[in-house]
């Protein structure tokens, strides 16, 4: 039996559960057990240690419904141990890792190997995502009933897209078989091939090969409309441009059963970020226009956007210090991810509510999986923030293995001080 | 040689990294220098016992000469290091090779790279100056000097002039450096070419785009042609190099339509018959060469003003 807690006079914040207030939560035996306005009652709390959360917020813990774990093949990136480590501290109490691994998970025995050291050795839950194709070669479909058997939750050839449309549709009919959910990594690769940088004025200027928005907005349509005419759901992820999020909107709107998800580089960074050939801001989809931001922000604040994931992909220094055309895609973001999304709290973009929405409650709808929620029985899975705390972001203070971060030396507001994984603690600052 | 204006820069890796009065400072430097080579004894002692690497990842004959005469003349040692027998060809990354010739100590090092941003990342890693001949897509900045400075002596001046060039502007670190050195110096810039060559977003660099390449050429004072690299034509960006020629090339008609006195100019090396006319290239308009002479003046004078001085001693 564990340990009971009762965090006390928080500000609990449980759309989920349409709660937005001071209170306290108790849970016991890894579940939670209530939540009371008022204070818990003295009876109740006897068993529990004390954890003073005044001035903090209690939410239902994050979920990330986007992350590369490396592990199997590239421990020397990340594992599924340094991962979900970075993973406590940022706030997130599972996280959905991506199949392109080495070698890819588009088998029963690789997803059944990343759940196993999951539970060895993970700081947070480990939701697996299968590959779409085998080998993630875009040629014929991976085994998904079987991954499914062995515990994924959906399926994306993220990293590079599924240029053959008819593949793609198939896996959206098929995946309806077994329950999974189709993500989508939106690129038409005939306009981005061997592009390293949004294409534009900044792109000609350093000489660098850019990739023009509708490379992502072209996949964006064509994925929308085989979600339309198979009425399966599908996911997009990364969402980047203006485009996209109005491709989105619009295709909502006519009842497509499609959710979507930013990453916190896309509401905070442009591509001026890659200036001085910056390879710490090089990734995919690449960093884009402040016209792309505000259209990102206003697709959260008005729900087009479903979910904040970070993309976290760890590299280590030989990837990124090389010459701007060879460096590796992509930047860890676990440890940055909420002080970052709660800048769009107090820029008016969304309410403490909605924040926990698109970082814990729809992710958690969107996958499938438990969590999301502090209703009474749920698992504790829970995430105290300290919303004033300020902090310089700096390397010293990295847990991931990989320190490919465009945000160090960045002061930040907010951060989790406590996370705890079906009340055992994950984390505590 | 008394330069009263002191040169901020320790590298030269971007003409847009350079203002106005620093342009206007390398070109008179330069011009102060031109007189050396034409000397019956070549050579001053400025650069004695300072270490220059032209470091070549890229195969080049005019511009890795030309740096290597602009050193030898102002005395510097210089070594040259080409990729064939380079250790990047065994596997070394740009940062390691930076290292290891830092352990040397040299003064500056030349690079040529195939890669946008090279001389930037060899820069970043080293305390030598570096001098950017030429990275990627990106610049080559004393292409873009040696081109100012050859319509500065021929014209008496840059404010006010059209400069007209035509070629592959997406894929020219020439096209780059002239389109940011002629703005800043006050020349209006009209660029034409296959569309499919013009990248977005140049205006915002300076450049007019004009719709055709008769509306570039038309009253201009300076006509540049560019060499197009029979490469990109694996890209469907024109369909044949004869179809170019047609199309796009700098034909004695073209030029007809230009000022009566304006200077035909290529960065060489030139495919004859595509993206110019022979005749005009080797006519009286012409000052191809001049560009080649001028060349290593600008080189001297940024050797000069980056290692001379003389600051260190």
């Amino acid at each position: 039996m564990s340990q009971g807690w009762l965090l006390a006079g928080g500000r609990i914040i449980d759309p989920a559960n349409n709660i937005d207030g001071q209170g306290d939560l108790l849970i016991e035996d890894g579940v939670i057990a209530g939540v009371f306005p008022g204070g818990a009652p003295a009876e109740r709390v006897a068993a529990a240690e004390v954890v003073d959360a005044a001035g903090r917020w209690v939410v239902p813990g994050l979920i990330d419904m986007h992350v590369h774990l490396r592990e199997p093949g590239e421990e020397y990136k990340e594992t599924i141990a340094s991962g979900t480590r970075a993973a406590a501290v940022g706030g997130f109490t599972a996280v959905a890792c991506m199949p392109n691994t080495r070698p890819v998970n588009d088998s029963e025995a690789v997803t059944a190997f990343i759940l196993a050291r999951a539970r060895e050795q993970g700081a947070a839950r480990v939701y697996p995502v299968g590959a779409i194709s085998r080998a993630m070669q875009g040629e014929t479909l991976a085994p998904l009933g079987e991954m499914r058997r062995a515990g994924i939750v959906a399926v994306t050839d993220d990293g590079r897209p599924v240029a053959n449309s008819q593949l793609m549709r198939r896996a959206m009919e098929y995946a309806g078989n077994h329950g999974l959910l189709v993500i989508s990594h939106a690129e038409e690769m005939s306009l981005s091939e061997n592009g390293v940088m949004n294409e534009g004025a900044l792109a000609t200027r350093l000489g660098l090969r850019g990739i023009p928005h509708i490379a992502e907005e072209i996949m964006v349509y064509r994925d929308l409309a085989l979600a339309l005419y198979t009425g399966r759901p599908l996911h997009i992820a990364h969402v980047s441009t203006r485009e996209s999020v109005d491709l989105i909107r619009r295709a909502k709107a006519r009842g497509c059963p499609v959710t979507a998800e930013t990453a916190p580089h896309y509401f905070t960074l442009t591509e001026a970020a890659v200036d001085r050939y910056n390879t710490r801001a090089k990734m995919n989809p690449p960093l884009r226009t402040a016209e792309d931001v505000a259209a990102i922000r206003q697709g959260l604040a008005d729900g087009t956007l479903d979910a904040i994931a970070t993309d976290h992909a760890p590299h280590s220094e030989l990837e990124k210090e090389v010459e701007f055309d060879l460096a590796a895609n992509g930047i860890i973001g676990l440890e940055t991810s909420l002080p970052l999304s709660l800048a769009l709290v107090r820029d008016g973009v969304l309410t403490p509510s909605r924040l926990v929405d698109v970082m814990s409650r729809n992710p958690a709808r969107i996958l499938g999986v438990a969590g999301g929620t502090l209703g009474v029985g749920a698992a504790a899975d829970v995430t105290v923030i300290d919303p004033e705390a300020r902090f310089v972001f700096t390397e010293a203070e990295i847990v991931s293995k990989s320190r490919n971060s465009p945000f160090l030396e960045w002061e930040l507001q907010g951060r989790a001080v406590f996370t705890l994984l079906a009340g055992r603690v994950s984390f505590r600052r | 040689m008394a330069i009263e204006q002191p040169f901020s820069h320790k590298h030269v890796l971007s003409l847009a990294d350079l203002a106005p009065e620093d342009i206007g400072l390398v070109l008179q430097t330069a011009s102060s220098f031109k007189e050396i080579s034409q000397r019956a004894i070549k050579k001053v002692p400025t650069l004695r016992g300072k270490t220059v690497i032209n470091l070549f990842f890229e195969p080049s004959t005019r511009t890795r000469l030309s740096f290597e005469v602009a050193a030898k003349r102002m005395s510097a040692d210089t070594f040259n290091i080409s990729n064939s027998g380079s250790s990047t060809a065994k596997g070394e990354t740009l940062i390691d090779t930076a290292k290891n010739l830092a352990a040397m100590n040299p003064d500056c090092i030349i690079i040529r790279h195939s890669r946008s941003g090279s001389a930037r990342l060899l820069a970043d890693h080293i305390n030598a100056s570096v001098i950017n001949a030429g990275d990627g897509t990106h610049e080559h900045p004393s292409q873009g000097l040696l081109d100012l400075m050859t319509v500065q002596e021929r014209k008496g001046r840059i404010a006010g002039l059209k400069v007209a060039i035509v070629g592959d502007i997406a894929h020219s670190r020439v096209a780059h450096s002239d389109i940011i050195g002629f703005t800043r110096m006050g020349a209006e810039v009209h660029v034409s070419g296959p569309a499919t060559l013009i990248p977005r977003g140049i205006t915002e660099m300076g450049a007019v785009v004009a719709p055709t390449v008769q509306a570039a050429v038309a009253d201009a004072d300076v006509v540049m042609a560019l060499r197009i690299q029979k490469e990109r034509q694996q890209d469907p960006l024109f369909p044949s190099l004869r179809e170019y020629a047609t199309f796009f090339g700098i034909s004695r008609t073209v030029a007809e339509l230009a000022r009566p006195d304006a200077l035909i100019m290529h960065p060489g090396p030139i495919n004859r018959g595509v993206e110019i006319d022979p005749q005009l290239a080797d006519g009286p308009r012409s000052v191809i060469l001049d560009q080649v002479t001028n060349g290593v003046a600008v080189r001297m004078a940024l050797l000069y003003l980056i290692m001379g001085g003389d600051r260190s001693s």
